[in-house]
């Protein structure tokens, strides 16, 4: 599986210190997998909302309610996917430079009294969630707030929690993770092979 | 940059940035809890040495809803009107702490001053400088005009610009701020810049400008302009006689109703009326013209305090040490 630098072009680090951990079709098989678990969870798909983090977090939001509908006829996956900035609300904004803010859109139903899904792809000090948690309480009072993610990481920071994971990834701090999918990511004007990789930076 | 001072000097990108911000900001405006807490701790100063309505309680809208602690300071009944200069004005915002200050001032220059003298710290927006600048007014007359043309062309607003949109800036160009900003930034979005006034209330010098220049305000309407700027007649700096009587320029260069007729007559072109205000109905806009459909006058308060917000963000909010991609 060692085959990342070669192909896929790994930056300043060689292949031997970057290993890919999910290919692109695990991440299919597992955005099926936590699709079939949110409806499960929910008992369907009354009430339901995805609210992707961005930037990778909302394409991911969108997949899943893809597969969402195709397992629960009768949703329309454009309805219940939204995407929720957290710019303004992360906690380290004056440590950094400036950063530009995304769009926040929500589905034309609101939030208040739904089952809000957030959806990102790596879970890591769980400083993320915080910030869209509070962000949420500002936009409306949803139900119920759960999270799914594609990659839990460890080293949490905040007593936050997944509820639906794609893959547990024992790492290193000082290893960094990345993510990488076709509607986002290109190399050289060509949308990338969705892929997850680990290695030292 | 860390300081907002002058259209000039702002980059397109840069340009592009505050208002594709500003369009988020929008949202925030619409929503239960109209705050964000970028700024929250952070203290914004509006230093006010000239009269101003909009302006002020614009930036002070702005920095609140950004969470922002806001302290009002106007000349007018402070220790100025006793003979404080600039300087220790800025130096006592200095010892109170103030992280942001937006300045507006008689005297051209006096907001690059206070950004280059050292004597504080902090980002300054320039919200207005003698007949020098008014960039936040340029930037939200973009936002304002950026919205209407990409809904003309059909395309996303979001990134995009003014390119081929035609606008004519009307009436007294030689003591605006508002005109000066405005040419700079449409220019650097990609519009067309049509000025028209008397030659009396045109600068020295305004033959050199990056637009056309016309005496003929008919004329101009009838080649078809895609957004007419009405400026104030600004009596407060006018100590000389520049047009015979308010009848003849409202008659030759006001936008009246016969003007907004004949808007009704050109097909095909929905051509929108601004104003930075405050207005003089019946001398450089009629009544008619500032309360019809075509009129932007309170779009352009409302989206005065989102583009506002995203100045303030950008400046302030990332570490002081580390300025701003602004």
């Amino acid at each position: 599986m060692e085959t990342f630098g070669a192909t896929q072009g790994s930056g300043p680090t060689g292949p031997a210190s970057v290993r890919t951990v999910l290919s692109e079709a695990d991440i299919s098989r597992v955005l099926t997998r936590i699709a079939h678990e949110i409806i499960e969870a929910n008992k369907g798909t009354r009430d339901l909302v995805l609210l992707g983090i961005p930037s990778r977090g909302f394409p991911l939001a969108q997949r899943l309610a893809e597969r969402i509908a195709r397992a629960e006829p009768g949703t329309d996956p454009a309805a219940i996917t939204g995407q929720l900035d957290i710019t303004m609300y992360r906690d380290d904004l004056r440590h950094s430079t400036t950063r530009t803010p995304a769009p926040t859109r929500l589905p034309a139903g609101g939030i208040d009294g739904k089952v809000v899904v957030l959806v990102d792809d790596v879970l890591y000090s769980g400083r993320t969630i915080r910030a869209a948690l509070d962000a949420l309480s500002d936009l409306g009072r949803p139900r119920i707030v759960r999270l799914a993610v594609l990659v839990d990481r460890g080293h949490r920071e905040l007593p936050i929690r997944a509820d639906h994971v794609g893959k547990n990834l024992p790492t290193a701090a000082s290893e960094k993770v990345r993510v990488r999918v076709g509607e986002i990511d290109s190399e050289n004007g060509v949308p990338v092979n969705d892929v997850v990789i680990v290695g030292q930076p | 940059m860390r300081h907002l001072l002058s259209t000039a000097d702002l980059a397109r990108e840069d340009a592009i940035r505050i208002l594709d911000i500003a369009e988020d900001m929008v949202a925030v405006g619409t929503r239960e809890v109209k705050k964000l807490p970028a700024l929250r701790g952070r203290t914004v100063v509006n230093l006010f040495f000239e009269d101003s309505t909009r302006t002020r309680i614009s930036f002070e809208a702005a920095a609140k809803r950004l969470s922002a602690d806001v302290i009002n300071f106007s000349a007018k009944g402070s220790s100025v009107s006793k003979g404080e200069s600039l300087k220790d004005t800025a130096q006592t915002l200095k010892a109170i702490g103030a992280d942001g200050v937006v300045i507006r001032h008689g005297s051209s220059g006096a907001p690059a001053r206070l950004a280059a003298a050292g004597w504080i710290d902090a980002p300054v927006v320039n919200a207005g400088d003698g007949t020098h600048e008014h960039p936040t007014q340029a930037l939200l007359d973009a936002f304002t005009l950026r919205n209407h043309w990409s809904a003309v062309r059909g395309v996303a607003s979001t990134g995009s610009d003014l390119a081929g949109m035609r606008v004519a800036i009307v009436g007294d160009i030689l003591h605006s701020r508002v005109a000066r900003s405005n040419l700079w930034l449409l220019r650097t979005l990609g519009a067309e810049v049509t000025m028209v006034a008397p030659p009396t209330l045109l600068p020295v010098g305004s033959g050199s400008w990056p637009c056309t220049i016309s005496y003929d305000l008919d004329a101009t309407l009838a080649g078809g302009i895609d957004a007419v700027m009405m400026l104030r007649i600004q009596g407060e700096r006018q100590h000389a006689s520049f047009f015979p009587s308010a009848r003849e320029y409202s008659r030759r260069w006001g936008f009246d109703d016969a003007r907004l007729a004949a808007l009704d007559t050109q097909p095909g072109r929905e051509t929108v009326i601004l104003h930075p205000g405050p207005m003089n109905r019946g001398l450089e806009i009629s009544s008619a013209a500032a309360d019809s459909p075509r009129s932007t006058v309170l779009d352009q308060v409302s989206n005065g305090v989102a583009v506002r917000m995203a100045v303030l963000y950008l400046l302030l909010s990332a570490d002081p040490q580390r300025p701003g991609a602004l």
